[in-house]
């Protein structure tokens, strides 16, 4: 790649001086790798890629692309330098923290040329660590004993579960037959009712059918001597011209030729040929008796104002139709029955009943078959209800089931329970599968933080993270969010809550849930020594 | 519910853009309007050539209005170091005109003028060098600077000079008539006609605007001046505009408008005024580079029109100036709402000079420590003591370097600036302490409006001493802002300053220590419930209506809380002050951000001229927020902002409150290794970023360089605003676009060689060079014949390195030389300045030997404590 004029040339300018170096080992090499560097040997780059005279290792010049060459020095970029750190644990720095002033390894063995001033901190550490470790190791003893305590509950939690679900199943089969037995016995019971009502009704409207036709006659008669105004026995032209109201080609009089067309083509009609004449004018037929007031034809929007009056004056009704429509919906397959439960309905203009009488209360007869029926209906309503119930029951449990609560149902026990905790300004609460939510301490409304999403821990054990979502909005921002971050204890508490982001919590709650077997926590602790 | 959703899609719309009816349009500021209307040609100003009068250092002439009568004073100097001064003032003002103090570094020193020729029609005046003349026309009035038989610049050519001057409001006049005598009244009448006196406009005397008044009890007091350059058709500056680098044409438009503003969710590609403002204005061709500094700090708005033809009628002295040939023009307008005509113009002629000259006026960018090179993560906000330090520790755990962690508002109680919250920040030393332990530095916001409250001694002291900015009815103004109702201390007042900078001490602000350093935001200033969200302009600092004053408000907030932070260390260390408000010379206190930008590319792209506008205007400390404040940038975006942002001064990840975490690691590893490397590029490079800084304090000249600077016969950089010069020696050009496989970078300088800096890859210069991108590529070039130092340990904070080896990167010419420079000192204190202790030299190699020549003496202190330095090298092959 070199072309003999340089077309880069790099040079160092060293400022510090060269490092000293150890006898034992070269500075910062781990005891595991103390044999690829012997001294006065020359030395071969870990990678393989180059080798150089041993003087160069740890001379403050990076010659080795894997920075193995320069283990006691930051000189290479991607180096790195071992702390024996006895006492307590060994562990490795990026070599860029070697010389920069800020004590990085408790045996202070990376600071030799900075003129920081550092402390042997190992023992210290050790001894805390320690202590941690076993306060640590208690906790998860007797945090994994309540587990398997948890986790015999949630065994028997679940058997009695399932068994109450076999049961509910049974139950279910025999509610099922029973509402079905019971239809049967209701729509035997509502045959002969509906027949005997159907009847009774016949039978009225035939009566008001000659009440009306009655009342016809007579308000004809009436209109004869009204319209009669000479009173000779006949209804002339002239006479049916004083009632502008019978108007046929709506200019507002009755012309002679009008008078005669509704006359039936004659001059004059006598008491019996009136009878024809009332047939095409009775409709408009307006009594001089009653006060002259505006027809109602001509003002149609007062008319329907007055219906609109009348419609949202149902709407109450209506109302109370809907809030009870769940209990309605059986019903729903007798519409006869919902008609007579009110029969006034917007369609029959109110004045036309004015004058007809109530339907007739039903006979004996006919009142035993409602009855009869009436009760069946109750029987096979409530049938249903129970049948319901227990639909409820194992949806229910079935839903419960559903939850992913750990290899060993280990979290059941959270279900359906809330925890909470009070900081300087808000309660939070958590309810576990369910949803996180925070309350004002002095007042105000609550907030959802979210609702149960999923478990979302790392790969190797999801379980230590529960993620919640779909909260409330945040203004310019996301929906509300919280990860709940499980831990090892004794207690099941919510520890602490903090809104690393805007809108997305984080919760630390302590549970005995996820304490591990003692054994394996001591061995990934031994296992992180190893870095 | 069809329309239920229409109406959220619009305010969903309506709250991610800009609202513009908060802010003015020309035809709604009323002296722009009614300068608006004014058209050229016409000038009723003539020259009193008997009223010359010259002396060693200015020359003074009378102009008179010959409409109104109007006398005004024009004063013309020749200042050291080819500029040249106009001032123009009314003769006889009915009271003093504001004329802006505090900017000027010094009084110009000036050289003497003499006088050529003299005649009826003008005069002809000697500028001593290089032939360089001013002539003088006498009607109508104009000015023009000429070199040999090239005009330069003309002043007043197109007839725009206007200066309204100073009056007593009508009503005013006929009430004092009514209480003389009758006999009074005719001759004042006649004297009143025989001046014309202009009739009164809308908007001379009150001006609303929305909700807001403006009671103008001086009335209508702007002035307004016209500039061509001929044969120029390139102009830059006049920052801040979140526009291109190469200022546009405005006819047909609104012009350009300079006047501080706290702009919510600002448009790009607008000339809306944004929180800057420098009245400076710079042209360009291929013979000259020359500067306008329009020194007013009043509402500025400022028209282009640039034509092809060579249209300008000049007057008969200059005939023989200039031939028929089509020549390119720019014309500039200057129009502001009161003050006076005081102009600078640099007559360059080289990009350089126009630096220096610039700089010897209003001075060179505050040197800064070290460690404000580096990087600087900020958040609204850090939630609490423990959230800072998980911070510094992912930085660690990452192992991505970081100097600064900023503390934005919330760590106040209650807003209260100088207070820390209670809670959350409760013992801030011990929090600075362990910052300070892992050689890292805080930055906490002191904003300029104060909560009024009777609890806070630090409204109680400023309200005892009266020095809150009053009302036009003399009682202390109060606005909305953060912490509810504010008042505004009067920073225009040096009493106000000294008192506001002793509140920086040890002792007096609790809880600070050392590392910690001070951001001033809002300091337009920002009034939430003013017109244009800031101040009222009749509200009173002293004498001066807030009209005069407003666009070095924030200037003087900078500089008092620099000054107090030069204090509270006894003159010893170096401030850091971060500025949102600017104005001609606020580089002297320090760094500048573009303000309140979002995570979009366009907002990626368009840092890049903001930052080359205030370049080329001396604030050289300049950045944008990585990453975008408002809104959540992709990962692919954030990725490209660390890459870009490690290449600008000024180099600050911010995000607002209501975004989701960005911190670097927050995106997997693969991103985290890429922002890794990008910051890790950008401490490799603070040698060299430094020894840039130390050029730009010495000179003046940019450290981010638009290309034409140093290529300024090359037309083809002229508009080039997507890559840019660091120095002369480093070019970058950022990816900044989504999914980008690649960029045309254009390599300047006909033989030239630039070398890809990542491998080593040798190209010609002259040329425009597609080069194929991966997410992890930052397309950077070392100039052929340059030497740039680096630090290759790179730590985990600036100050770690500090004892670290320099490596020296020598990029050969064709002629098989390379020339640099390399600048040490202590890295953060005044010692470099006070007793000379630093490390400056020349490098250069030619023969395969290096050699370095002392550019200025070396303490021998700089290294007390380290051995004599061992110097050696090798020799890499490529």
């Amino acid at each position: 790649m070199m072309t003999c004029a340089a077309l880069l040339i790099v040079i160092g300018m060293a400022v510090s001086s060269a490092a000293a170096v150890e006898v034992q080992r070269p500075r910062g090499v781990p005891l595991s790798k103390r044999q690829f560097y012997e001294e006065n040997k020359p030395f071969t780059c870990l990678d393989g890629s180059r080798t150089i005279p041993f003087d160069r290792v740890n001379d403050d010049y990076c010659d080795c692309r894997d920075g193995s060459d320069e283990p006691g020095t930051a000189a290479c970029p991607n180096g790195s330098f071992h702390c024996t750190n006895a006492g307590f644990r060994p562990t490795f720095i990026p070599s860029s923290r070697i010389n920069d002033g800020i004590c990085d390894c408790c045996d202070t063995t990376d600071e030799y040329n900075s003129g920081a001033k550092c402390e042997n901190t190992c023992k210290e550490l050790g001894q805390k660590e320690h202590e941690v470790l076993q306060k640590m190791a208690e906790i998860t003893k007797e945090g994994f004993l309540l587990k398997q305590q948890l986790i015999q509950e949630a065994k028997n939690r679940q058997q009695e579960k399932q068994s109450k679900l076999t049961e509910l199943q049974n139950n279910k089969k025999e509610l099922e037959e029973k509402v079905e037995a019971l239809r049967t016995v209701k729509e035997t019971a509502e045959q002969p009712e509906k027949e005997a009502k159907e009847l009774h009704l016949k039978a009225w409207e035939e009566q008001k059918a000659i009440i009306r036709a009655e009342k016809d006659k007579a308000k004809m008669a009436e209109a004869f001597l009204e319209l009669d105004d000479d009173a000779d026995g006949f209804v002339a032209v002239a006479e049916l011209q004083t009632h502008a109201e019978l108007d046929t080609d709506a200019d507002g009089t009755v012309s002679e030729t009008e008078a005669q067309g509704l006359l039936g083509g004659v001059d004059h009609v006598d008491t019996a040929s009136f009878e024809k004449v009332w047939d095409n004018i009775k409709d408009k037929y307006v009594s001089e008796s009653q006060p002259v007031e505006p027809a109602p034809v001509d003002t149609p929007p007062e008319e329907s104002n007055k219906l609109a009056d009348n419609d949202s004056e149902q709407y109450p009704s209506d109302d109370d139709v809907q809030e009870e429509e769940e209990e309605d919906e059986e019903e729903d397959d007798y519409p006869e029955e919902d008609f007579d439960k009110a029969p006034p309905t917007v369609k029959t203009p109110p004045k036309k009943d004015e004058d007809e009488e109530a339907m007739p209360p039903y006979d004996d007869e006919t009142r035993v078959l409602i009855d009869a029926a009436q009760k069946a209906r109750d029987n096979f309503e409530e049938s249903e209800r129970a049948l319901r119930d227990v639909d409820d029951q194992m949806k229910n449990i079935e839903k419960e089931i559903s939850f992913d609560f750990g290899p060993d149902s280990e979290f059941s026990y959270l279900y359906s329970q809330c925890y909470e905790l009070t900081t300087s300004e808000y309660i939070y609460k958590l309810c576990p599968f369910n949803r996180v939510s925070q309350k004002p301490k002095y007042g105000g409304s609550e907030t959802n933080l979210g609702t149960w999403g999923t478990w979302a821990g790392p790969e190797d054990n999801k379980y230590l993270l529960m993620k919640y979502e779909h909260g409330t909005g945040c203004w310019q921002g996301p929906n509300r969010s919280t990860t709940v971050k499980l831990t090892c204890g004794k207690e099941t508490t919510v520890m602490s809550t903090s809104e690393p982001s805007r809108c997305e919590y984080l919760m630390e709650f302590t549970t005995p849930a996820v304490c591990q077997e003692p054994e394996a926590v001591i061995s990934s602790l031994h296992g992180h020594d190893e870095f | 519910m069809v329309p239920l959703l229409v109406a959220l899609l619009f305010l969903c719309l309506g709250a991610e853009a800009v609202d513009r009816s908060n802010f003015k349009t020309c035809e709604q500021s009323s002296f722009c309007k009614r300068q608006r209307e004014l058209k050229p040609g016409q000038s009723p100003y003539r020259a009193l050539l008997d009223t010359l009068e010259l002396s060693d250092s200015r020359i003074t002439l009378q102009l008179i209005n010959d409409n109104n009568k109007v006398r005004l004073l024009l004063e013309l100097y020749r200042l050291h170091g080819n500029m040249t001064r106009v001032k123009i003032n009314e003769l006889k003002p009915l009271k003093p005109r504001y004329e802006v103090p505090d900017v000027l570094i010094t009084d110009p020193p000036t050289e003497p003028m003499t006088l050529v020729a003299q005649d009826e029609n003008g005069l002809v005046l000697s500028l001593g060098v290089d032939e360089q003349r001013v002539i003088v026309s006498a009607r109508p009035f104009r000015l023009d600077i000429v070199e040999g038989p090239t005009v330069l610049l003309s002043l007043n050519s197109r007839g725009l000079l206007t200066f309204e001057h100073l009056r007593l409001r009508k009503d005013t006049i006929s009430h004092k008539i009514t209480s003389t005598v009758g006999s009074m009244w005719d001759s004042i009448k006649s004297d009143e006609q025989a001046v014309k006196e202009e009739e009164d406009k809308p908007g001379m005397w009150e001006e609303t605007f929305k909700t807001h008044s403006d009671s103008k009890p001086n009335g209508p007091s702007s002035i307004s001046l016209d500039f061509s350059f001929p044969g120029v058709d390139h102009v830059y500056g006049i920052p801040e505009h979140a526009d291109t680098l190469k200022l546009r044409n405005t006819d047909g438009g609104d012009p350009y408008r300079l006047y501080n503003l706290d702009v919510f969710q600002y448009e790009l590609h607008n000339l809306m005024a944004l929180y800057g403002a420098v009245p400076v204005i710079i042209s360009h061709n291929t013979e000259r580079t020359m500067g306008i500094f329009w020194l007013n700090a009043a509402e500025t708005w400022v028209d282009i029109s640039s034509s092809t033809a060579g249209k300008t009628v000049f007057g008969k002295m200059m005939d023989f100036v200039q031939g028929s040939s089509e020549v390119p023009q720019t014309d500039v307008r200057w129009i502001s709402e009161s003050g006076i005509i005081d102009v600078f113009v640099l007559l360059g002629p080289t990009p350089n000079d126009v630096f220096a000259q610039y700089a010897s006026l209003t001075g060179t960018q505050a040197f800064p420590s070290l460690s404000t090179l580096g990087y600087h993560q900020c958040r609204w906000n850090y939630n609490d003591k423990e959230d800072v330090k998980t911070v510094d520790e992912g930085f660690d755990k990452h192992d991505i370097p970081c100097d600064f962690i900023w503390l934005d508002i919330e760590h106040t109680d209650g807003k209260r600036y100088f207070t820390w919250d209670p809670h959350k920040f409760a013992q801030p030393k011990e929090m600075l302490q362990g910052l300070m332990d892992k050689k890292r530095k805080m930055v906490a916001i002191v904003d300029p409006h104060i909560k009024v409250d009777s609890g806070y001694n630090i409204n109680n002291e400023i309200r005892s001493k009266s020095f809150y900015v009053k009302t036009k009815d003399g009682a202390d103004y109060e606005g909305w802002c953060w912490p509810g109702n504010s008042g505004y201390p009067d920073f225009t007042n040096p009493e106000m300053r000294a008192w506001w900078a002793s509140k920086f001490a040890y002792d007096q602000y609790e809880g600070s220590m050392e590392n910690l350093f001070i951001w001033n935001d809002m300091n337009e200033p920002s009034v939430f419930n003013g017109p244009e969200v800031t101040m009222h302009k009749d509200a009173l600092h002293g004498s001066w209506e807030h009209r005069d004053v407003h666009n070095i408000y924030g200037l003087y907030v900078q500089k008092a809380t620099s000054e107090g932070l030069i204090q509270r260390s006894g003159g010893v260390e170096r401030p850091f002050v971060l500025t949102r408000a600017f104005f001609a010379g606020s580089q002297r206190y320090g760094a500048v951000w573009t303000g309140d930008n979002a995570a979009e590319w366009g907002h990626l792209k368009i840092s890049i001229p903001m930052c080359l506008s205030l370049g080329l205007v001396g604030i050289s400390f300049c950045g944008a927020d990585v990453g975008g404040f408002f809104k959540h940038p992709s990962t692919e975006l954030l990725v490209r902002w660390y890459q870009a942002g490690a290449y600008q001064p000024f180099f600050r990840a911010h995000a607002h409150l209501d975004t989701p975490r960005r911190e670097p690691w927050l995106f997997g590893p693969d991103n985290t290794a890429l922002i890794r490397e990008a910051v890790r590029q950008r401490y490799a490079l603070l040698p060299f970023w430094y020894q840039l800084f130390y050029n730009a304090y010495r000179t003046g000249q940019p450290v981010m360089r638009a290309l034409w600077v140093e290529y300024p016969k090359e037309p083809a950089t002229f508009v080039i605003e997507d890559e840019y010069l660091l120095g002369k020696d480093l070019l970058v050009h950022p990816v900044t676009d989504e999914g980008a496989k690649g960029v045309t970078a254009y390599l300047p300088g006909k033989g030239e060689i630039w070398y890809d800096v990542h491998t080593f890859q040798k190209h010609k210069g002259a040329q425009n060079l597609y080069i194929p991108v991966t997410m992890s590529s930052i397309p950077v070039f070392q100039r052929g014949g340059s030497i740039i130092s680096r630090k290759n340990r790179v730590r985990r904070s600036s100050t770690c390195m500090e004892n670290d080896p320099y490596t020296l990167y020598v990029a050969l010419s064709p002629q098989g030389t390379a020339e640099g420079e390399i600048y040490i000192d202590d890295f953060h204190t005044f010692n470099f300045e006070k007793e000379k202790q630093f490390i400056h030299r020349h490098l250069h190699f030619s023969d395969n030997t290096l050699s370095s020549n002392l550019l200025a003496l070396i303490t021998a202190s700089v290294l007390s404590g380290k051995d004599k330095p061992v110097f050696w090298y090798r020799k890499y092959q490529f």
